[in-house]
């Protein structure tokens, strides 16, 4: 269903989307199209929504207006059961990790295994090991989530995203907060398991550095709008001020550094 | 000022709605928790854990506390055999039920709120959501259902080590006849009357705090702040809960109308 209106090729397509908290438009007429097979970034200052877009994606949230097909089917429209289908078929990497804390790294990625499938014990370890294996922390198995640190504790979630094997993974801000090393292991995960593992994915970010060197393609989202759109190289070099702004990381151009106030001399002499 | 307070009357109701269609979600989880009976194992063994200690040992000095003062009351009117009778029904019927609910809401209740409410503020509850897992399901309704399993139990060992506690006293220290102090309870106390009726009030209690406690947690504002403050309103709520619900309670089972 909804077929013709996906574009060929891509995995996830977003149609004239408007989402309001209270007055306040987060997305005003949105269009966003991720090829299959691909690294696709949504870039924008803090407070933009883009995890706002991710719960919209996995439909955690329910859009104002527009539509979300993932993977041909319109996310708003499913019933509970089948949307619950489709969530074990997309990954999401949250910014906190959000690994149970009452469980250690090895049972914390078992944990959908269990929920899902009825698989042996042997074979879900032998899975186990191998999604740590992936992210380098196979030997972490034993550690509770407390013991871990930031970057280690995204790696598991990572792993646990790709227990079941998904077509796609969303990222959310995968690099904030991150050292220097443990933030190129990052770059260098998402980018091994989208080829290795030919998913399609999400990562959602304002970090314009790290961004740059892995996306496909980048969506700019300024003010609920698409503001810029291309590929790394095409938006380093595009003319749209807002554009550039946010790829040099100026502190004032359309995006103002203040907040709207009275004119600042009449304010002090007030 | 009235613009104010139809504002809280509205808000209240309103949370009341919210909290009965979450507990409605939470019931349904039944046939989760049926299939999974480990899951309700380990909250049970959980909310044992957090409370079997406190209760026994407030149970124990509740019950040598009605000894005493039980005694110096029956001993003017020459009924000291009838002790055992005191202390039993005060504590099947009344003290049981009531003083290990407050514990309960005291230690497992907030415990329950703060747990679920961290979970939500650090996005394990979506989180899980996102994996497809139904948080109400998984998490809510075993912990839910231990609750209410748990709470009857409790409040029988607070009977029973109270019993034993009034035991000590009365008969240890006070000189009541032993054979005089059970068997005057086992005459007079009545299974249905006191000991079923007992074991509704509990059902009840542990029914409505394990519904405030989770329902708090899931509502709570996922900040540390909104987290405490979840717990804060468990604690008070139950408390008054339990309170007005076993004056009800009571005036149904034994009041005279
Ligand atoms: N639960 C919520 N209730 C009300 N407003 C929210 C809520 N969550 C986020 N917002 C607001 O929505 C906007 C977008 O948030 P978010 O998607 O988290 O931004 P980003 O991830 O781009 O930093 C922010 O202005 C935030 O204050
Ligand atoms: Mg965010």
């Amino acid at each position: 269903m909804d077929e013709a209106e996906s574009d060929a090729g891509c995995l996830v397509t977003v149609r004239n989307l408007v989402f309001r908290r209270g007055n306040r438009k987060i997305f005003d007429g949105v269009n966003l199209d991720f090829p299959q097979g691909k690294i696709t970034a949504i870039m924008g200052p803090s407070g933009t929504g883009k995890t706002t877009l991710l719960r919209l994606m996995g439909g955690q949230l329910r859009p104002d207006s527009g539509k979300i097909l993932v993977d041909g089917q319109n996310v708003h429209a499913l019933g509970n059961r089948d949307l619950y289908e489709l969530r074990k078929r997309m990954g999401m990497l949250f910014q906190s990790g959000a690994l149970l804390t009452d469980l250690n790294v090895f049972e914390n990625v078992a944990f959908p295994m269990r929920e899902h499938t009825r698989l042996p014990e042997s074979m879900i370890r032998t899975l186990v090991l191998m999604k740590l294996q992936a992210v380098g922390l196979r030997g972490a198995r034993n550690l509770m989530p407390a013991e871990l640190s930031g970057g280690m504790a995204r790696r598991v979630a990572l792993a646990r995203a790709i227990a079941l094997d998904p077509m796609m993974i969303m990222y959310d801000e995968p690099f904030s907060g991150q050292d220097p090393i443990s933030m190129g292991v990052v770059v260098k995960l998402i980018r091994e398991l989208n080829d290795s593992l030919g998913l399609t994915s999400i990562v959602v970010s304002h970090d314009v550095h790290e961004t740059n060197t892995i996306a496909d393609k980048i969506y700019i989202l300024s003010e609920g709008k698409v503001v810029g759109e291309g590929t790394p190289g095409s938006l380093i070099r595009s003319t749209s001020e807002r554009v550039q702004q946010f790829m040099t990381g100026a502190p004032d151009g359309p995006e103002r550094f203040h907040y709207e106030a009275p004119d600042y001399s009449g304010d002090l002499l007030a | 000022m009235f613009h104010r307070l139809g504002e809280a009357t509205l808000n209240s109701f309103e949370k009341l709605g919210r909290g009965s269609w979450f507990l409605w979600f939470t019931l349904r989880g039944v046939f989760e928790v049926a299939a999974r009976p480990g899951l309700l194992g380990a909250q049970i063994y959980s909310v044992g854990v957090l409370t079997v200690m406190l209760i026994t040992v407030s149970g124990l000095f509740v019950g040598m506390v009605l000894a005493l003062q039980g005694y110096t009351i029956l001993s003017d009117f020459g009924a000291e055999e009838t002790l055992g009778v005191m202390v039993a029904a005060s504590l099947v019927r009344e003290l049981g039920p009531v003083v290990s609910a407050l514990l309960f809401a005291g230690r497992a209740g907030s415990a329950l709120t703060a747990e679920i409410g961290l979970m939500k503020a650090t996005e394990q509850l979506s989180g899980m959501e996102m994996m497809a897992v139904d948080p109400v399901k998984r998490i809510v309704a075993p912990r839910f259902f231990a609750g209410v399993v748990s709470m009857p139990l409790l409040a029988a060992i607070f009977s029973t080590v109270g019993i034993l506690g009034g035991h000590l006293v009365g008969v240890g220290m006070l000189g009541v006849d032993d054979g005089a102090f059970w068997s005057q309870m086992q005459a007079t106390l009545d299974y249905r009357d006191d000991i079923f009726n007992g074991v509704v009030k509990s059902l009840v209690f542990g029914f409505v705090i394990t519904w405030i406690a989770v329902f708090e947690g899931y509502d709570s504002l996922p900040t540390s702040e909104g987290v405490s403050r979840a717990t804060t309103r468990t604690v008070v709520h139950s408390a008054f809960a339990v309170l007005v619900l076993d004056f009800l309670l009571t005036a149904l089972m034994f009041g005279d109308f």
